[in-house]
């Protein structure tokens, strides 16, 4: 009865799942034109939210934000999302859209994934992929993030989608109930580009995000001299996990988003983005030099002081003012 | 980044497990590679289990000096914080911070015991003990 499921590997769990989740229904459409439609590209800043004590550095829009965009810039698109107050429901009603060869999106915690490496399993409640079939007491899951199909019992999969605390996923299942037969991409990729560029650049009001939340690191960087060591470190290292581990694509989606502006330039025959697309890949390999930076501060190694990491990410945020203010005056 | 320089340095947390980027290939188009593991990340990563260590260790001596209750020791070794532990549980820090006083841990319900093992994925015995070394 099972169908095969075409599993492509991304490199962000939310993107890499609608991805697979809309081929199965009938759309073809990559993890990074996904990522771009979505305007999914930023940087944010966010002190008052605290991960083991060390403030929360976004270097994307916030979950289900993405597909929330998708589907509203693309007409046709839509999708139904489902939580569920009780984990029996939410299990059955897993079961019955499997029963009808239906895949669908789930949102679950890593930490209870067993096919994770326990090195990687940490509280972290917006993991997402796709369940497509069921034998006996076990999943078959397209993980984005794995090379390879996966598979896990009941009670894991159960526990994962039902964990508790901040972003709980209360057991989200979606997937789309309407899928356009084909995208007018000159109409969504310009409106999209330009809606990035104005977000993160010189006219984003807020002052946490975008190029602006970039500087404040900066700041909150050099003022680590006179902060207590072992905090130091641990913010260092904080930042390249938050930049490189598990699903950014490299250089905190950066490499992502270059890869959309350079579809996009295909689709529509545009040198400006072929331009625009190498200098994000520019930017990309600074904030790699950065991570570098981060992490050897985070070691304490001799000879590296905090000022060169902040001059570093100075020198990327005007980088991309300058990128944003170019793909804000966008037009085909 | 360039498709050749895609980093490949491997390290046993990964489980021998890969990871896609995006790179750049010799024509200059977009392409996803597979990478091994990169020592800037691998450097944190570890840095991220041991401070995750230190404070299981710190608490599991508080606990054998009567100083804490299991529950802080098993709260670090299953990587959480008290406002990750409270948020899953549904209650305030100050709350949570009462049951780490061994007197006030064993008298918690029994239905309490369990809503805490739950959100950190062990067993009610578990919770109650701390493991000998």
């Amino acid at each position: 009865m099972t169908k095969e499921f075409i599993h492509v590997p991304s490199a962000h769990c939310e993107t890499g799942a609608v991805s697979n989740l809309l081929r199965s229904y009938g759309l073809e459409i990559s993890e990074p034109m996904i990522f771009g439609l979505g305007s999914g590209l930023t940087f944010a800043y966010l002190k008052q939210i605290k991960i083991n004590g060390l403030p929360l550095i976004a270097y994307r829009m916030p979950p289900k934000m993405i597909i929330k965009l998708l589907s509203w810039r693309i007409s046709g698109l839509k999708f139904k999302y489902e939580t569920f107050r009780s984990e029996e429901q939410g299990m059955l009603a897993l079961d019955s859209m499997l029963a009808n060869d239906k895949a669908v999106g789930l949102q679950t915690s890593v930490f209870f994934l067993p096919y994770f490496p326990q090195a990687m399993r940490f509280h972290f409640n917006a993991h997402n992929l796709v369940a497509y079939a069921k034998e006996g007491d076990e999943y078959k899951i397209s993980d984005p993030v794995f090379p390879d199909l996966v598979t896990t019992k009941e009670d894991d999969l159960q526990r994962a989608r039902f964990s508790k605390g901040a972003l709980a996923p209360k057991g989200l299942m979606y997937y789309p109930s309407e899928v356009p037969k084909s995208i007018d991409y000159d109409h969504v990729i310009p409106k999209s580009i330009r809606f990035l560029g104005k977000m993160n650049g010189r006219w984003n009001p807020v002052p946490i995000s975008g190029v602006h939340g970039i500087r404040l690191l900066a700041k909150n960087i050099l003022k680590l001299e006179k902060a207590d060591q072992h905090y130091a470190q641990l913010f260092m290292g904080h930042i390249v996990r938050m930049q490189e581990e598990i699903g950014t694509g490299g250089a905190g989606f950066r490499f992502i988003y270059a890869a959309f502006l350079q579809e996009s330039a295909n689709i529509l025959d545009s040198s400006f983005l072929h331009e625009r697309s190498s200098e994000l890949t520019n930017i990309g390999d600074e904030w790699r030099d950065f991570a570098v930076l981060c992490a050897r501060l985070s070691k304490n190694r001799k000879g590296q002081n905090y000022s060169d990491a902040a001059k570093q990410l100075y020198k990327i945020a005007d980088m991309e003012l300058e990128f944003y203010q170019r793909l804000s005056k966008f037009k085909k | 980044m360039k498709k050749e320089q895609t980093p490949q340095q491997p390290h046993e947390m990964y489980e021998g497990g890969s990871k896609v980027v995006y790179t750049v290939n010799a024509d200059g188009k977009y392409e996803l590679s597979s990478t091994t593991g990169w020592e800037p990340e691998t450097i944190v990563l570890s840095q991220a289990l041991e401070e995750i260590d230190r404070l299981s260790q710190q608490a599991l001596l508080k606990v054998q000096q009567g100083h804490s209750s299991p529950l802080e020791y098993h709260m670090y070794a299953q990587r959480m914080d008290l406002q990750m532990l409270a948020a899953a549980v549904g209650k305030f820090q100050w709350q949570v911070k009462r049951h780490f006083k061994p007197s006030n841990f064993v008298k918690l319900s029994q239905k309490q015991v369990t809503t805490y093992a739950e959100v950190l994925g062990i067993t009610d015995t578990q919770l109650r003990t701390i493991p000998n070394d």
